[in-house]
């Protein structure tokens, strides 16, 4: 993990306690975390600041994803301007190791109750260092109910009493919701989300908003009793839709300007997918002509040829698109059919299994085009093999040659053969292509493709 | 022109050993060309013992000569291949009987697992070179099987099409090893490069193969007739 350019603060996802804050922190000021816990519950006897604060940093930081997961190597900590191995860092940790299996039963209750799925999902992530948590957790959660205790009582000493049932309600409800916020980024993150998950955020999120309003209106009605409700109602949505208005054009303008980038990026990729297709197709007819140029006859054929194919290419109607054969092993047997008329060399093809065409399967099956006339104009004048193969929702396809063989490295950057029409095609695609020697000279293209979902 | 046959069995295509090889074609020309390409003795150690050009003939040449490999075509008057292989039988069954080698133009999935599944040891087309058809010969003589990337194919997609098969019929699966050799067979890799890629020795490769060969025809009953029926090629 090298020095990022600039630090930022994160709350860490990992090796956390509650929300990460006390870690983060630590971690951005280079300071042992059991320095920035002692911190914080110092502050906590000072009235509660340490609980505020904490909450505070809880509900503003973001959680971060800078730092290596858990399991992927030894974690680092910047301590005095270098890094250091995080366990010598954080305090505690044989107290951890040994924690008896009750605690550990109560502490993960305690998680499923107030964390909701995290405490789950962060076990299944955690799985391999069982460092996290334990009776620092137990401990952590503890300290955070005195503290919300003593700020209760702080609350209940200066203002009136009948407001402490109200607010306790509206911050229940915030903070069910930011947790949910919080979880759903770090399960985006980290890839656990799961159908029955979802139901489960999202009675949360209600649970969480109907506290919200409850709090809300308790309030109101212990501030000036049931009539002066209505009339504060009222007054509230009016401020809201005065909001509205003043904020709406810059959230519809923000709306917008996603759009456009979008269509933008949609229009960068087909211009490329363009690019790749006159490259295949016009661009080696040309040198076709070129290699052909005394003979006339020949010239005209493939001129035309490809004249009619472009056109077909450019202005064919959506109809013409789905009367071609619809079966990878069909529309593969003819791309190889068509390159072995149009450069005499034999194309061996081994087909293993058959599927559906999608676009997917349509762009790997241009770019084994691009890799069959690669290796039959390369490739020594042998025949060509292509192998395709699905196995489950996999595609791959193998073009090799026995050819003198090339460094994909050593070709200069303006050939755009190799580069765009096969890697790069792939790439756009959601595949991969991986170009290689094969083990007795020759070349060898490996694509792979995974088929969307039908 | 490789078919995929080229190995290290060619080393053993000195003069020291001489493998006795009957033809069957039908058309003359293409007999004289092979024997042309393969039947100098002295250079390629295989010696051309008899030809024969229907089926009538070839099981009589065969039962004759006793040659140690029969190149035989797939489609000959009189029943084809597989009714020369079938009125063989008896002569392939002791170790050291008569081994075939289909030698076609046609690599449609009818006639390749039809002659395998009559017995033969390998299948090879007719667009495989001098150099590659006489290791070809020399490893099917050893007992090793020979196969072509498109033979690979059928067999993989046969299998391929069983992915859920009864525990009691382990036997007739193809291992994981097996499948990748038969997958890089397919693509187009000599037996040599499969030794390589895999990190194990040509010897091991060939096993393989021959234990798909094994297995290719112990699954008569199972997966290739489902398979055959499916694509109604029985």
């Amino acid at each position: 993990m090298a020095s990022p350019p600039y630090r930022r603060l994160y709350r860490s996802p990992h090796g956390r306690m509650l929300g990460g804050v006390a870690h983060g922190l630590a971690l951005h000021l280079g300071l042992p975390v059991t320095w920035v816990r002692v911190a914080f519950v110092l502050l906590f006897f000072a009235q509660g600041i340490g609980v505020l604060l904490y909450a505070a940093f809880w509900f503003v930081v973001p959680i971060g994803i800078g730092e290596p997961a858990p399991g992927a190597g030894p974690r680092w900590a910047y301590v005095n301007g270098g890094f250091v191995p995080a366990d010598a860092v954080v305090g505690g940790a044989e107290l951890r190791k040994g924690r008896p299996r009750r605690i550990g039963r109560l502490r993960e209750l305690l998680q499923r109750t107030f964390h909701g799925e995290t405490a789950v999902a962060g076990e299944a992530v955690t799985d391999s260092r069982p460092a996290k948590g334990g009776l620092g957790q137990l401990l952590a959660l503890l300290l955070l109910v005195v503290g919300i205790m003593a700020l209760l009582s702080a609350l209940h000493i200066q203002t009136a009493k009948p407001y402490m049932w109200p607010l306790l309600t509206v911050g229940v409800g915030v903070a069910l919701v930011w947790r949910q916020a919080d979880d759903s980024r770090w399960q985006r993150w980290f890839g656990l989300e799961e159908g029955t998950k979802r139901r489960a955020a999202y009675t949360r999120v209600g649970a969480g908003v109907l506290l919200v309003v409850a709090g809300t209106v308790g309030f109101l009605i212990l501030q000036g009793g049931d009539s002066t409700v209505s009339s504060v109602i009222e007054a509230a949505l009016a401020v809201l839709a005065g909001v509205l208005v003043l904020v709406g054009p810059y959230a519809l303008r923000m709306w917008q300007d996603l759009g456009t980038e979008r269509t933008a990026r949609i229009r960068a990729q087909e211009r490329a997918e363009i690019a790749a297709h006159v490259h295949d197709s016009v661009l080696h007819t040309l040198t076709l002509i070129q290699r052909n140029a005394d003979d006339a006859k020949e010239v005209l054929r493939l001129a035309r040829a490809q004249e009619r194919e472009l056109r077909l290419w450019l202005y064919r109607p959506e109809a013409a698109a789905e009367a071609a054969p619809d079966t990878l092993a069909e529309r593969i047997r003819s791309v190889v059919a068509e390159v072995e008329d149009l450069h005499g060399v034999a194309v061996e093809l081994v087909c293993v299994g058959d599927c559906p065409m999608d676009d997917r399967i349509a762009a790997q099956i241009q770019a084994a085009r691009e890799a069959t006339v690669n290796a039959a104009k390369y490739g020594g004048g042998g025949p060509v093999q292509v192998y395709a193969e699905v196995e489950g929702r996999t595609v791959s396809v193998f073009v090799r040659d026995h050819g003198p063989g090339f460094d994909p490295d050593s070709v200069p950057e303006d050939r755009m053969g190799v580069r765009e029409s096969i890697i790069g095609r792939m790439k756009r695609n959601g595949g991969t292509a991986r170009v290689r020697p094969a083990p007795d000279g020759g070349t060898e293209v490996e694509l792979e493709m995974e088929r969307a979902h039908d | 022109m490789t078919d995929a046959v080229s190995g290290a069995a060619g080393t053993g295509a000195g003069p020291e050993r001489v493998a006795r090889v009957v033809l069957v074609d039908d058309h003359r020309m293409f007999r004289t060309g092979v024997r042309a390409e393969i039947g100098r003795t002295e250079l390629t150690g295989i010696d051309v013992v008899g030809e024969a050009d229907d089926v009538e003939s070839a099981v009589q040449v065969v039962a004759e000569t006793r040659p140690d490999v029969v190149l035989l075509d797939v489609h000959l008057p009189g029943g084809g291949g597989v009714e020369v292989l079938r009125r063989s039988a008896p002569l392939m069954s002791d170790p050291n009987g008569v081994r075939f080698l289909a030698l076609s133009v046609s690599d449609a999935a009818e006639d390749v697992i039809g002659v395998i599944r009559g017995g033969a040891r390998g299948y090879v087309t007719k667009t495989i070179t001098g150099t590659d058809l006489v290791n070809a010969i020399f490893r099917i003589s050893d007992g090793d099987a020979v196969f072509s990337p498109r033979l690979a194919g059928f067999v993989l997609d046969a299998f391929a099409a069983t992915d859920t098969p009864p525990v009691d019929e382990d036997l007739d699966r193809l291992t994981q090893r097996e499948r990748e050799v038969l997958r890089l067979i397919a693509r187009g890799y000599a037996y040599k490069e499969i030794a390589k890629q895999l990190f194990i020795s040509v010897k091991t490769v060939e096993s393989h193969v021959s234990a798909v060969l094994r297995k290719l025809q112990l699954s008569n009953r199972h997966e290739l007739t489902r398979w055959a029926t499916a694509r109604r090629l029985v």
